[in-house]
């Protein structure tokens, strides 16, 4: 099979020559720093461009599905400068201090989950040579680092002060713990059919056909079991009990205000996307082209479409799935959700690690 | 001027641990603890991360920030926690608790200058692979650890059962 299409959207070697043109008029340390800072800057624009069309997104996917028409006042036709307003709008209110509330750890929360979803943000694979966070036990570093935030959840809860927030933090702090396990037993599953951790090495495993595909029945079981597992701990879809409106008002961030809300808020959207990104890595193949074996002419016509387009369509195509689901089924009761991951996600994702691993073992997926 | 980068990250984070360790006993209120002991956590794992040992960094995430930092905010969640505890603190502990602080810093620093300072070794190779950890873990040679990492094995189990036992309503 010719492999060439793996090449020529490499973007590793142009990073190497920028890397080496600046290290030729500066010292190393300091082109790395200059590097590092750049990325940053870029990470954090991505993260909230990015927000701002899932924002979007979220309105008009959840219009068609109430059938409404949803926002298209601002901005032409379609509502396009809605969010832009309403961003606009968020950093002009003010953020309002509680009395009696732990100033501190009130002002820490909103930016320790934010910090979780950026780090977690910055390990998917983008396109061909440009993972930015890398290293060899990837995936497990997406694990470790996406449950810092749900300490930001507890903290902001108990820090308000208020019944409230302590409910929905303690509901969504157990939730968020159970279904985790779910979610590291299907990503280990993944694992243990690529053979590898290293974010990168799960995509380029997938060179010849998507995991999905290779891993026929426990893989599109593990795919199904990630993505509710995935939506529970996005705190959406039918497991926003953190913020069931009816009887929480908004959960654990009822106190906050301003951009501090937003915080809130800006997590909630990427780790939705995140989910999704994490899920096309794993499942859907990542920055791969789609293949069908035996039509060359097909396949060549998908190789020339770059990396990040098809990593991008495919995330969205999962984030569409999982809007779906949010705006289909209703919430669910607490002990329900529980129930639900204890009695039986749970011990299903065992069953698939075990199937999966037989599979591998008798060379049954491809 | 000879900068190196690793050597600029290391003194940032050992700072940070140093400030959030004394933070974590000194303050008042046990969920600010709670937090500071996180931070240290945080520390701990930057460090095994510049080491070359993301494995391990990754693992200190995910048991002690996301497990048992988690835990600790919970039970202080849901139970009934004061808001400040200011303990007065009685002369003769004070002098203890300064003697053990003096005795347990000359300790460690005639360690560190007996054994020059552990940023000399650190590995340039870049990161040590899963499977070379694996392989050790479950290997039966000299410097292999199937033997504690089974009994550690064992020794969970008997936790988990414990724990559902207790948990069991009757």
């Amino acid at each position: 099979m010719n492999q060439s299409f793996l090449d020529y959207y490499n973007i590793a070697p142009l990073l190497a020559t920028i890397h080496e043109a600046m290290c030729s008029v500066m010292p190393e340390w300091l082109a790395m720093t200059l590097e590092g800072i750049v990325v940053g800057v870029i990470i954090i624009l991505m993260y909230a461009l990015l927000a701002i069309v899932l924002i979007y997104m979220e309105r008009k996917v959840c219009a068609a599905f109430q059938c409404r028409i949803g926002p298209n006042r601002v901005g032409g036709k379609g509502g396009l400068l809605q969010v832009f307003a309403d961003v606009l709008k968020i950093l002009t209110k003010e953020i309002i201090k509680l009395k009696k509330a732990d100033r501190l750890l009130y002002n820490l929360a909103p930016y320790l989950v934010i910090l979780a979803s950026i780090i977690t943000f910055s390990c998917l694979p983008w396109h061909n040579g440009a993972q930015i966070l890398h290293m060899n036990i990837g995936i497990f570093f997406v694990l470790a680092a996406s449950s810092i935030g749900i300490l930001g959840i507890l903290l902001a809860g108990w820090s308000s002060n208020s019944k409230y927030t302590l409910i929905g933090a303690v509901r969504s702090g157990a939730m968020i713990i159970s279904y985790e396990l779910s979610i590291g037993i299907t990503v280990l599953t993944m694992v243990v059919m690529s053979g590898t951790m290293d974010i990168h090495g799960i995509v380029m495993s997938q060179e010849n056909g998507w995991n999905i595909f290779k891993g026929h029945i426990p893989a599109i079981a593990a795919f199904i079991v990630y993505l509710i597992a995935g939506n529970a701990e996005a705190n959406r879809g039918p497991f926003d009990l953190a913020e069931a409106e009816q009887e929480l008002t908004a959960g654990y961030h009822t106190e906050y205000s301003g951009m501090h809300f937003g915080f809130f808020y800006l997590a909630e959207y990427l780790n939705l996307f995140i989910t999704s990104g994490i899920a096309t890595t794993l499942f859907l193949g990542g920055w791969m082209p789609f293949h069908i074996a035996g039509l060359d002419g097909f396949n060549a016509v998908m190789d020339y479409i770059p990396g990040i387009v098809w990593f991008l369509g495919k995330t969205f195509f999962v984030v569409f799935l999982l809007m779906w689901i949010r705006w289909t089924f209703p919430r669910l009761r607490i002990d329900q959700v529980l129930t639900l991951e204890w009695k039986y996600l749970m011990p299903l994702s065992l069953v698939i690690l075990v199937v999966m691993t037989v599979c591998k073992i008798y060379g049954l997926v491809f | 001027m000879e900068v190196n980068l690793q050597e600029i990250v290391f003194y940032v984070v050992a700072i940070v641990v140093a400030v959030c360790s004394a933070l974590a006993v000194s303050t008042g209120r046990i969920l600010r603890a709670a937090t500071y002991l996180l931070f240290v956590l945080f520390g701990t794992a930057a460090i095994y991360i510049i080491l070359g040992y993301t494995f391990l960094g990754a693992v200190q995430l995910m048991v002690y920030a996301g497990g048992i930092v988690v835990l600790y905010v919970f039970s202080i969640l849901l139970t009934r926690s004061d808001k400040d505890m200011k303990y007065k603190i009685s002369k003769p502990k004070l002098v203890s608790v300064l003697l053990t602080t003096l005795v347990g810093a000359a300790l460690i620093l005639f360690l560190v200058f007996t054994n020059g300072f552990v940023l000399n070794s650190i590995p340039q190779a870049g990161e040590l692979g899963v499977k070379e950890i694996g392989m050790a873990l479950i290997g039966g040679d000299k410097y292999e650890y199937v033997l504690p990492f089974e009994l550690l094995s064992v020794l969970l189990l008997a936790c988990m059962i414990g724990g559902v036992l207790i948990a069991r309503k009757r």
